[in-house]
């Protein structure tokens, strides 16, 4: 008996100990499984990083330390120069050049609009562009989710004691634990990218439509590609980088693609990030849709985007639609700045940036596209009430040109300062903690007067506002196919298409002297019969 | 006082009113792919459109062949004889209950304004509405077929005016039917095979 109770209680501890011994085993399992799928180095492990950092540069150079070549192929890219030369308008174009009709430009406000530049300290137009530890890494490698670079700080995140933004405001941001970060770089992720990008013209999805915060881990309605529960693509799923380039169509969209799909191994160089180069130039298949080679054939004149993204800014962040400067500077009864805001608490008036419009779920507009962009630049002469808004930016295209297809686009409408006897836009100096600024000083001679200075142009003295559209071309938020464009939201009058010339649509177009004629006729031959029956029926045929 | 002779066999009648059924549902859905009006939505009035259009060339094969092998497309050929006649009886002799000019035999099914106007649907009608229809389904071949500079909406525009033509004749065939010897008498004919003469 006693000795049963000793054989049993020894049994009962064995049990427990090979369980527990089990689980263990599988834990660590798993743990060592993680590590090795995703990466061969475990930064946590390296001596460099395990130090207290005081800067960004400091970090980077320990990058730099095994990573030798990163910073010169960072120089190389747009994410670096901010510059770019179109090899066919020659247009000296990038963020450093261009102006929008968002916050308008770069230039006199580097330090608050260099917050995105992959760099430390671009702060004024003396920025050392060759220096290799002013490479910003974490901001695109960090997987921590706790490095930030606000505004302000010409690109540098807070490090140490926590910093009030800006000076005088109350507003403390609290330092970034730069080790932590550092030991746990890792790919670029949705995040990473979007840090920037979702957030384009100064907050989320105010830019592109196409892009916002709902894309950090969206469903399959808003993103059949991104879906985090399902093909969870990243950025760099379609953007693949290689030595640290990435390609995409900034500047020179790919309007067509006739290439077919990218086979690996493919020499080529070709934008592996269009749907051509993954879904080849016949997507449609016979399995899925019974209007398969008509579908393929529309696909030689119509974008994918135009069918597939039925509308844009679908995932609950809207996007500005207009930007109206010209309504800036107005106070309060105490004479201080004020927004106003909409029913969902988005902004739709400030003080110092004028009214908006916002938009979510918005249709696009179609246009013939071929992929040639011309910029409006600062130097170029522009007329008020000349034919419409002056296009920021102008796409060309036609249907007869074999290069265009029928794209979809946002159309940011603005209203925004410019030199009304220079007849040039300007760029203001807008952000910044002096007595120029705009958005602190509501003066629009001395903002403008200050954002002018460096930039070569003379400036009259005088501000005036012109309307302004910019064209956005809507790639992303592709939907799931069963929410696909249907094709009566074209083929009839007033559809999605309406005033897309140079193509016939049947159901939308028709020549309207045979309808006329035709409709005409047939009432006519109609009468005719009916005429001819009364009347045998009064003179009283028999039968 | 009247008689009956047999004038369309079976497969005549088979023939006239599945092509019957199959030209008004082209047109309902033709006209709604057109943008007339709306009914089945665009989508689906193209498949069937072209599902209609197919099962007709189908049933246009046999009726060939029919036509062919029985001699029966002799009924088509065009005469002047007794045209004015008819004319003059559509225009005043119907009001007067004066006798029917022509009188049918199964070797003369057809008046000669019939034979007249049908003749108009086989050699011009069905021939434009045909070649643009084979080309506006085909479309996707054009570039293929040498013809990438042919312009979609004159295809389109001659397939819209085949349709109308078409209407216009389905109008006033279907009320002279009323014209026969009696008011039923033709449409008993196309139904049942015997037509009552006087």
């Amino acid at each position: 008996m006693k000795q049963g109770g000793i054989m049993l209680r020894k049994l009962f501890t064995a049990t427990v100990a090979v369980f527990l011994m089990g689980s263990l085993v599988s834990g660590t399992a798993v743990a060592e499984v993680s590590v090795k799928l995703n990466t061969t180095a475990d930064h946590t492990k390296f001596k460099e990083l395990q130090q207290t950092f005081n800067s960004g540069p400091e970090v980077t150079k320990v990058c730099l330390s095994c990573h030798t070549e990163a910073a010169k192929q960072i120089h190389r890219t747009k994410h670096w120069t901010w510059e770019y030369l179109n090899p066919d308008s020659q247009q000296k174009l990038g963020k450093k050049n261009v102006l929008n009709n968002f916050c308008i430009s770069v230039e006199s406000n580097y330090a608050g609009c260099t917050a995105c530049h992959v760099g430390y300290g671009w702060k004024d137009a003396n920025f050392d562009f060759t220096k290799e530890e002013s490479v910003d890494c974490l901001v695109c490698h960090d997987t921590t989710g706790l490095y930030q670079k606000p505004p302000g700080l010409a690109g540098n995140p807070v490090v140490g004691e926590p910093k009030e933004l800006p000076p005088g405001s109350g507003k403390f941001i609290k330092p970034v634990d730069l080790t932590k970060v550092a030991q746990k770089v890792g790919k670029t992720s949705r995040d990473t990218c979007g840090a920037c990008h979702f957030r384009g013209g100064g907050g989320d999805g105010v830019k592109h439509g196409d892009m916002d915060t709902s894309l950090a881990a969206p469903d399959a309605e808003v993103d059949i590609h991104m879906d985090a529960a399902g093909l969870d693509f990243t950025c760099g799923t379609c953007h693949k980088a290689s030595s640290h380039d990435v390609p995409g169509s900034r500047y020179v969209p790919t309007a067509q693609d006739k290439g077919g799909a990218i086979i690996r191994g493919m020499t080529e160089k070709r934008n592996p990030a269009t749907c051509v180069a993954c879904h080849s130039n016949a997507p449609h298949k016979e399995a899925d849709t019974k209007q398969a080679a008509r579908l393929n054939h529309h696909a030689n004149k119509v974008a994918c985007q135009t069918c597939h993204i039925p509308s844009f800014a679908r995932g609950g962040v809207p996007t500005k639609m207009s930007w109206d400067w010209s309504t800036a500077g107005k106070l309060d009864k105490d004479g201080k700045q004020f927004t106003i805001n909409d029913e969902h608490g988005h902004a739709i008036y400030a003080s110092h940036k004028g009214d908006f419009v916002l938009g979510q779920n918005v249709k696009p507009q179609y246009r013939w596209f071929n992929g040639e962009v011309t910029y409006t630049l600062l130097g170029d002469k522009i007329e008020k009430g000349n034919g419409g808004p002056v296009g920021i930016n102008k796409i060309n295209g036609s249907p007869n040109d074999g290069k265009s297809m029928i794209w979809p686009f946002k159309i940011m409408h603005g209203k925004q300062p410019y030199d009304p006897e220079y007849k040039n836009l300007v760029k203001p100096h807008t952000a910044g903690n002096d007595d120029t600024g705009y958005w602190k000083n509501l003066d629009w001679e001395k903002a403008v007067a200050a954002g002018m200075k460096n930039t070569g142009l003379p400036f009259s003295g005088k501000v005036d506002f012109i309307e302004t559209e910019m064209y956005w071309p809507i790639t992303h938020m592709v939907a799931p196919k069963d929410k696909a464009v249907g094709c009566a939201e074209c083929h009839t009058k007033g559809g999605r298409l309406e005033g897309v010339e140079g193509v016939y649509l049947p159901g939308r177009d028709a020549n309207p002297l045979i309808d006329k004629a035709g409709w005409i006729l047939a009432l006519l031959t109609l009468l005719g019969v009916l005429g001819h029956g009364a009347l045998r029926i009064v003179t009283g045929r028999k039968h | 006082m009247s008689e009956k002779i047999y004038i369309f066999k079976k497969f005549e009648r088979f023939w006239h009113w599945s092509q019957a059924g199959l030209i008004i549902f082209l047109m309902l859905t033709g006209f709604e792919i057109h943008g007339a009006y709306s009914n089945f939505g665009f989508e689906k009035a193209v498949g069937y459109h072209t599902i209609a259009a197919w099962s007709l060339v189908g049933l246009w094969v046999f009726a060939i062949f029919w036509h062919l092998t029985t001699g029966e497309w002799r009924q088509y050929i065009p005469t002047t004889e007794k045209v004015v006649a008819m004319v003059q009886y559509y225009l005043l002799g119907i009001f007067k209950n004066s006798p029917h000019p022509f009188r049918q035999t199964s070797l003369r099914k057809h008046n000669p304004l019939q034979r007249l106007a049908y003749l108009g649907v086989l050699l011009f009608i069905s021939p434009l509405i045909w070649v643009t229809g084979w080309l506006y389904l085909f479309y996707d071949q054009w570039a293929a077929w040498g013809l990438g500079s042919l312009d979609l909406s004159l295809v389109a525009t001659g397939h819209v005016i085949g349709a109308f033509l078409m209407l216009l004749f389905l109008i006033a065939h279907i009320y002279l039917i009323t014209a026969g010897a009696t008011l039923t008498s033709h449409l008993k004919a196309m139904i049942t095979g015997w037509e009552e003469v006087h």
